[in-house]
């Protein structure tokens, strides 16, 4: 009987708990419009060559033309030396319309108006570039969960144990003792600097990247919640 | 579907209702974590220390003392002492975890035991596995771990291994070759063998300036990779030569005996070799039964469970999750994830979405730190990188020395943070 409650919790917290990343889009989807839309003129995967346009390995993260050995239009190149690299963004905005975002480039599209069918196309093509797990700088796999829309965490707003959880992940960097040894004490704080100076970052006032990218997932109330448990410790 | 409020809801109820088995006087629940590095000892801590004493933590781990392979290169540079790089599991006993100091031997997941080298077989309702890498044998033709790394050291996990490759730098004679074997995809630590670069470079510089360092590397493309070639080419001018797959980087044997490593058939006599080889979980998670045919561990991307076994879940380099690097920062964060759901499903306690986060420091010259990071967030197929940034090249020397710094403060926070 003792073994069976465990179970009945593990059933429980694990059927409520994720909260799923949401894909780029769907990746097979995107390989059949690839060989339809694209295909007659650009290779992907093993072996992948240049034909009427370059080969599309490792395009995201890559500047625009900057394959060697393959023969861009002028617009392009320009494009290229101006510092365009092709992210999701990007990418998605030269495929909606290549004229709108390359004027003159010599890519002969229509274009693609769906954007579902644009974010299949985006799923498929980043699995030919580079893999995070190598190359943790890569361009990301998944759009991030929007942490002000998230139903699922505005219902556990102001929890403590949940400020407890979240502030784990600040302790890799920040120590609990308050200890400060080369990266700054965040314990007794007044809680409204603390709500400031995380705000700052998120909204990317404040320069420093990783915390900026710290702050960028967190909501107002999660930002509330760690405020709260961190002005509770003592130094 | 639940909502999120009843799902809280119930889960508090249940874990009312779970207390009762300690009041008739039932044991406690049993979690056993094998390998006390940088995820098993983030576990066993974070275990012990949320459960405020509702569950026995047990850690077993083979080496007494942790050398910790982050800042072990900082080590071989000279920026930092080796005992610095070395924890003892006190406090983690202090704090209410029981230490074994022994190998796990055999995992028996249909009986739920776990069996040490001295004879001990302990019971688990959970079981944790973190025992970090191993080598594949083959990898470097022409070299194996356990004939072959006293002449050319690996010195991927750290101790007596990176210490001994520090004398053999040291003793390399005026104008003398040091060579690397860097390792194919995935391996711990992306930008490590690129750091290490680096900082045999420096002692290099300042020791034996005509000497030459030679990477020999499988792969065409590597992290940071545009940050350490200006790097090098800035502090180091000439002394670094990288060999890719294009030109041999993937067709190389060495033959310790000699002291030669030969790449696509052409013969180079060095003076100290470096052989990173090819990598696998470590070797208990495949007696464990929990690794596929790729060598390593997969996992549920929400909680780290495996996908092999509802009562095991599997942390750090050993675990194939997705998109995050295999690093220590990393297994310390998916430890935490970890510890949160093992506890949901022993006591009840509240579980929380998943977050995943990582960042990865490397040196390349005295007060010259980069930095590489990215946010992760589960999808139902794997952990996803969701943002990340990387440092600019052409940054200024004040900037530079401010992310050595924040490595400093890092190292600090995360060792406190994984044995107290
Ligand atoms: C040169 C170098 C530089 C690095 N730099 C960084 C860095 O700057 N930042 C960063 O985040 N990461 C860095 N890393 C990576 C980091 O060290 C690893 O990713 C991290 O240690 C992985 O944690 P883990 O818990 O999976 O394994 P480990 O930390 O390796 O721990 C595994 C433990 O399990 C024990 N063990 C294994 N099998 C058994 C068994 N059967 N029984 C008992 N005990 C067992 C081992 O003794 C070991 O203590 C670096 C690695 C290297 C090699
Ligand atoms: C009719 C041939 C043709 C089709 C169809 C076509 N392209 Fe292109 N593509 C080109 C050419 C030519 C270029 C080079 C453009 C230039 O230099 O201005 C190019 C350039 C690109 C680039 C920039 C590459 C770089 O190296 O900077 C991307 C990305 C791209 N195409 C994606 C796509 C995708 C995705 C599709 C399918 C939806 C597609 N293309 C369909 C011919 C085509
Ligand atoms: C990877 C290491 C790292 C992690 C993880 C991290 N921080 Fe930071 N944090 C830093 C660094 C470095 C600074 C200094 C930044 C600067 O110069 O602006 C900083 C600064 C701060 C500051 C401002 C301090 C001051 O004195 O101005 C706050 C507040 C803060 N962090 C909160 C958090 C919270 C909350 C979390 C967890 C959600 C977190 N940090 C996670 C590294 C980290």
């Amino acid at each position: 009987m003792a073994s069976l409650l465990p179970r009945i919790a593990a059933v429980l917290c694990l059927s409520g708990a994720p909260l799923w990343a949401e894909d780029i889009g769907d990746a097979e989807r995107g390989a059949t419009l690839f060989a339809q839309q694209c295909k007659a003129c650009h290779q992907i995967g093993e072996g992948a060559v240049n034909r009427v346009g370059p080969q599309l390995n490792g395009i995201f993260g890559r500047k625009a033309s900057s394959l060697e050995g393959f023969n861009y239009s002028r617009p392009m190149a320009r494009m290229g030396a101006d510092g365009l690299v092709w992210t999701l963004e990007t990418l998605d905005a030269y495929i909606e319309n290549p004229k709108a975002l390359v004027s003159g480039t010599r890519m002969n599209y229509r274009g693609m108006k769906d954007p579902q069918a644009r974010a299949a196309l985006m799923a498929f093509l980043r699995d030919w570039s580079d893999r995070p797990q190598d190359i943790p700088e890569s361009e990301p796999t998944a759009l991030k969960t929007d942490p002000d829309l998230s139903a699922a965490t505005l219902s556990i707003q102001g929890d403590p144990e949940y400020g407890e959880y979240l502030a784990s992940e600040c302790q890799t960097c920040h120590q609990t003792d308050g200890s400060d040894q080369g990266i700054p004490s965040i314990t007794s704080w007044p809680a409204e600097d603390f709500v400031v100076a995380m705000h700052a970052y998120k909204q990317k006032l404040r320069p420093h990247p990783v915390m900026q990218m710290m702050a960028s997932r967190l909501n107002d109330e999660e930002i509330a919640a760690l405020a709260a448990y961190f002005a509770t410790l003592e130094e | 579907m639940l909502t999120r409020r009843i799902f809280l809801g119930t889960g508090m109820a249940a874990g009312a209702f779970l207390t009762a088995p300690t009041v008739w006087g039932q044991a406690k629940p049993k979690v056993v974590v094998i390998g006390g590095g940088a995820g098993g000892a983030t576990a066993a801590r974070y275990l012990a220390k949320d459960s405020d004493g509702a569950l026995e933590v047990t850690l077993v781990e083979a080496n007494p003392i942790y050398t910790t392979c982050f800042f072990s290169n900082l080590y071989l540079g000279g920026f930092y002492d080796f005992e610095n790089l070395q924890h003892g599991y006190d406090k983690l006993a202090g704090g209410g975890v029981t230490v074994i100091n022994d190998m796990a031997t055999a995992v028996d997941r249909a009986a739920r035991t776990v069996t040490l080298a001295g004879g001990t077989v302990l019971p688990y309702d959970r079981l944790v596995l973190s025992p970090g890498i191993d080598f594949k044998d083959g990898s470097v033709p022409g070299w194996s771990a356990d004939t072959h790394a006293e002449i050319m050291p690996h010195a991927y996990k750290a101790g007596p291994q990176t210490q001994l490759l520090k004398a053999q730098i040291e003793a390399m004679p005026q104008g003398g070759t040091f060579a690397m074997v860097a390792p194919p995809n995935p391996y711990r630590c992306p930008p490590g063998p690129y750091e290490r670069i680096s900082m045999v470079a420096h002692v290099l510089k300042e020791k034996n300036p005509t000497a030459k360092i030679l990477v020999l590397d499988p792969k065409d493309k590597y992290s940071k990779q545009a940050l350490f070639e200006e790097g090098w080419q800035r502090h180091y001018g000439t002394m670094v030569e990288w060999v890719g797959p294009d030109f041999g980087g993937n067709a190389v044997e060495v033959r310790p005996d000699t002291m030669e490593v030969v790449i696509d058939g052409d013969v180079t006599k060095v003076d100290v070799c470096n052989v990173i080889p090819g990598q696998m979980a470590g070797k208990i998670a495949a007696i464990a039964g929990v690794t596929d045919d790729s060598g390593w561990a997969p996992v549920d991307p929400a909680s780290m469970k495996s996908k092999m076994d509802e009562n095991t879940w599997v942390l750090g380099d050993s675990s194939a999750q997705g998109d995050m690097p295999k690093s220590g920062f990393s297994a310390n964060s998916q430890a935490k994830v970890a510890a949160m759901a093992i506890r949901g499903e022993l006591t009840g306690s509240k579980t929380f979405p998943a977050k995943y986060s990582n960042t990865c420091w490397s040196l390349i010259a005295p007060e010259d730190g980069v930095k590489v990071g990215a946010s992760y967030e589960p999808t139902p197929e794997k952990i996803a990188s969701v943002e990340s940034f990387i440092s600019a090249t052409g940054e200024d020397a004040a900037l530079r020395k401010a992310t050595y710094e924040e490595s400093l403060g890092w190292y600090a926070g995360i060792t406190a943070d994984m044995f107290g």
